[in-house]
This record gives structure tokens, C-alpha cells and sequence, in this order.
């Protein structure tokens, strides 16, 4: 396959960024997005140019590592993590345009590495349950009914890539924020927390400075993990329950 | 997230006012007297005192009602510009390749939209409420000669037309929103549901506010 690719190139966060084109000879159909890179990075090294910067980690779609808006779609053309993106999906002789997540809370650290830590400080507000440590309970000490387990367990799947927030024309981290609550709302293990959860992770998506949802649903089209809208509805009616009640900020 | 819950509540008494308002404009093919005492019953100007009387003092029900009406506007403009502020400047540096995929005409001109439709709204309370006078002598005596005489013109008719397109695709996208906001949106089912809904509110809306127009146009009224 010959390729055209057209790359965001950022030296570092401040300073002016622009797309730069490259030609790519020989990829194999069979190789993913990620190593179709890894090919391009060879060929700049050995011609002695800065290759080009871009996360990753597993390279199994579990980690939510890698990003990269890929012809204005977060992980590109397939519902799935730009690492499980193959070559296959695009065409001989194709133009793609590589971008970094776009977002004021995610700013590019260089070319299409962005900061996402603003993710992990909302889990930090309260994307957890308190328990006490020491040998584990019995698996079924605790029953948790099988349909709310199975929700439960869909929103566990987000891998917090922020794939979400590089689709939102609000920049608002609502999918991300309602997967950890739903995870953690649905089962009798998250309750002792969960109202106090509710208010502490909103305040802190909101001082990350992430927008507001509106409802459009360009996060759900491109969640690699497939977490549906309705989580953020989850969010809101726990929301208006915690706010009748006392405790969380 | 107060300002959202708050959008979404004044935006759903709006929708209700609506209803209510397309209704009313519908006694327009009952005839003048029906339309008229109906119009005047609203204001508490009729002998049984009107609306909620005794209730409510005659002529007192239709000032709580306007007051509820212009706190619910004020409110959701002033939470609306709010949110954008905000949103705006959560916003990155925008895509270089731009692709949509989920997003309706409709969500994405809730902003904007919003803005022509309020400037509309101004222009038509200053019309049919405010100076009754403006455009007909005599329409505040008899509302119906004056609905008559705006919708006989066919300027007036096609520019009313647009406007109500864009208060209808406000709430194709406003509708559902605000019952996702309120934490309704349960199941991909449920949301199929508040669509098809929001849809069919649009719809009916703006089929009930165009056919008396239209119908004043053509003569089949009056």
C-alpha cells in the first residue's frame, strides 16, 4: 500500500503547530495503525528527522494508551482502539490525516502525545470504594443481581482513552466521568459512596475545565468500548438524588 | 450541572406553553367570536372574570402566567450562555479534518439557533402582544381581525414559516435533551423513544402552527 499521510508535528506544548505530509511506501494491509507509524518513525531516524510522537502501550486495546484523531474520527474509521485499527481499513494510495486529541484540558505535550491527566484527577475525586484490606472476601459474600452486574461491568470496560472528549464538540468528559459512576453505582459495593461520588467527580470534571454535555452523541459513536449515552443519563438522575442529599461538595 | 437541570425544566414549560398556545391559535377556524372571547377569557376580560376566577383575582392569572413565561426565557438564555462560555473555553484548537458522525442538524444548531429564535420571539410579542396596534388598527379590540389581517399577507406567511422551522428543529433536538439531562434516557429503547417523541412534538407543532397561517392565506378562514 502507498500512503499519504498528512501529520499534526507540535515541538512541544507551546509551541506552533502544523500538519506536515509524508509518503509512506510498501505498508502491509496486515499491519495495524500503530505499526504503520512505528514504520514511518524507522525511515525518519534513519534519514535523521525527529520521528514523530505518539502514545501507546499494550498495542491489545486494553490499556487506553494510544489515541490519535484519525480523518477527524478518534481511533479512526472502526469502533476500536487505534492500536486494533489495521491498515485494511483504508485504501491503496489513500490520504490520512493523523491529529492529536483536541481538547483545552488535554494540551499536546508533543506532535500527538496530550496530556490526560485531567482523567485521572476525576477518578481521584471519587472513582473508588473505600474497603478494608487484608485476605479477599469471598466471591459471593456480597450478591450483586445479574443484570445491574452486567451494566456494571460494560461501563468497567472504559479504559479512560479520552476518545470521548476528543469527539465532543463541548470538550466535556460527561462519558468518561458516567462509565466510572455506573461502574461503581450499579453494585452493592459502590453504594456507601455513592451520592458523595457523584458530586465530588462532577466538581472535579468541571475544574478541569471540560464543557457540558448537550446530548449530541459523538462520544458514544466513537467509544471504543461501546459505553452507550445512557450512562450519562445514570450520571444525571444519581446527581439530582445527591444534591437533595447532605454529604460531598 | 444546576444550570443544565434548569435549561432542560424552563425548556420543557416552554414546549408546554406551546402546546397550549397551538392549540388556542387553532379556535382561529371556530370562528371570530370563539377566538376572540377566548383571547379576551385569557386576559380575564370577559364577564365570568376569566381564566381561574374566582381563583385569582379577573386579569390576575395571565400576569403570573407571563411572569412564569419571561423567568423560564431568562433563565435557560442566561444558563444557555452560561454553559457555551464555559464549553467554549474547554474547546481545543479544533480539528484540521473535521468528520461528523452522530450529531443531527438539529443539536447543532442549538446555539445559534437559539439566538434567531429568541430575536424572532421579541419581534412577535411586540407584534401580537405588546403593540397590538402596530401592524392593524383595531387588533386589540378584536385579536382575530388582526391574526387575519398578518396571515393574509404572504411576506409575512413565509417569514412567520421559517421562523416556526427553526423554534421546531429547537425543540426536535431540545425535547430529547432535556429528558437525558433529567436522567430519563434509561436504554438505547428509552432513547429511540424520547427521539421519536421529540420528533413528533416538532412535528405537530409546527403542523398546528402553520395550517391556520396557511389556511388564512388561501381564504379558507375569515
Amino acid at each position: 500500500m502507498k500512503l499519504k499521510l498528512r501529520i499534526w508535528r507540535q515541538a512541544s506544548t507551546n509551541a506552533q503547530g502544523s500538519m506536515v505530509e509524508y509518503r509512506l511506501d510498501g505498508v502491509s494491509e496486515d499491519m495495524s495503525f500503530l505499526e504503520m507509524l512505528d514504520m514511518l518513525n524507522e525511515q525518519l531516524t534513519e534519514k535523521n528527522e525527529e520521528p514523530v510522537a505518539f502514545d501507546h502501550d499494550c498495542r491489545e486495546g486494553i490499556c487506553g494508551m494510544c489515541s490519535l484523531v484519525i480523518n477527524g474520527v478518534a481511533h479512526g474509521p472502526e469502533v476500536t482502539t487505534t492500536c486494533q485499527l489495521h491498515m485494511r481499513s483504508f485504501s491503496d494510495g489513500a490520504t490520512i490525516d493523523i491529529e492529536p486529541w483536541q481538547a483545552g484540558p488535554f494540551p499536546v505535550i508533543k506532535d500527538l502525545v496530550v496530556d490526560r491527566t485531567a482523567l485521572d484527577r476525576i477518578i481521584q475525586a471519587g472513582g473508588f470504594i473505600s474497603s478494608n484490606t487484608g485476605s479477599a472476601p469471598d466471591a459471593h459474600a456480597t450478591p450483586a443481581p445479574k443484570r445491574e452486574a452486567d451494566t456494571a461491568f460494560d461501563n468497567a470496560t472504559c479504559i479512560g482513552c479520552g476518545a470521548c472528549v476528543a469527539a465532543c464538540p463541548n470538550s466535556s468528559a460527561m462519558l468518561f466521568t458516567s462509565a466510572k459512576i455506573s461502574h461503581l453505582a450499579l453494585l452493592p459495593q459502590g453504594q456507601p459512596e455513592r451520592y458523595r461520588r457523584v458530586k465530588s467527580m462532577i466538581a472535579a470534571h468541571d475544574e478541569e475545565g471540560f464543557g457540558n454535555c448537550t446530548n449530541i452523541g459523538e462520544c458514544a459513536a466513537v467509544c471504543p468500548k461501546g459505553i452507550p449515552l445512557e450512562s450519562i443519563s445514570r450520571l444525571n438522575r444519581d446527581l439530582m438524588k445527591a444534591m437533595f442529599k447532605g454529604d460531598g461538595k | 450541572m444546576v444550570k443544565k437541570f434548569t435549561m432542560a425544566v424552563t425548556g420543557l414549560i416552554m414546549i408546554g406553553f406551546l402546546l397550549m398556545h397551538m392549540y388556542g391559535n387553532l379556535k382561529m377556524f371556530i370562528g371570530a367570536e370563539a377566538f376572540d372571547h377566548y383571547a379576551h377569557w385569557l386576559k380575564g376580560a370577559t364577564e365570568d372574570g376569566g381564566i381561574l376566577y374566582p381563583i385569582m383575582p379577573a386579569g390576575t392569572f395571565i400576569w403570573v402566567f407571563r411572569f412564569v413565561l419571561v423567568l423560564a426565557v431568562i433563565l435557560h438564555m442566561y444558563c444557555a450562555l452560561d454553559l457555551t462560555r464555559r464549553s467554549r473555553q474547554a474547546a481545543g484548537r479544533g480539528y484540521q479534518h473535521k468528520t461528523r458522525l452522530a450529531q443531527t442538524y438539529a443539536a447543532r444548531t442549538m446555539r445559534w439557533g437559539g439566538v434567531i429564535v429568541l430575536l424572532g420571539l421579541i419581534v412577535h410579542l411586540l407584534q401580537f402582544t405588546i403593540i397590538p396596534s402596530s401592524f392593524y388598527e383595531g387588533g386589540a379590540e378584536s385579536p382575530y381581525k388582526m391574526v387575519l389581517h398578518a396571515f393574509g399577507q404572504v411576506w409575512f406567511v413565509l417569514i412567520y414559516a421559517v421562523w416556526m422551522a427553526l423554534v421546531c428543529l429547537h425543540i426536535r433536538h431540545g425535547f430529547w435533551s432535556a429528558f437525558a439531562t433529567l436522567g430519563l434516557n434509561l436504554s438505547p429503547r428509552s432513547r429511540g423513544i424520547l427521539n421519536g417523541l421529540a420528533v413528533f412534538v416538532a412535528v405537530v407543532l409546527y403542523v398546528g402552527f402553520m395550517i391556520m397561517p396557511v389556511s388564512v392565506l388561501f381564504g379558507w378562514i375569515g
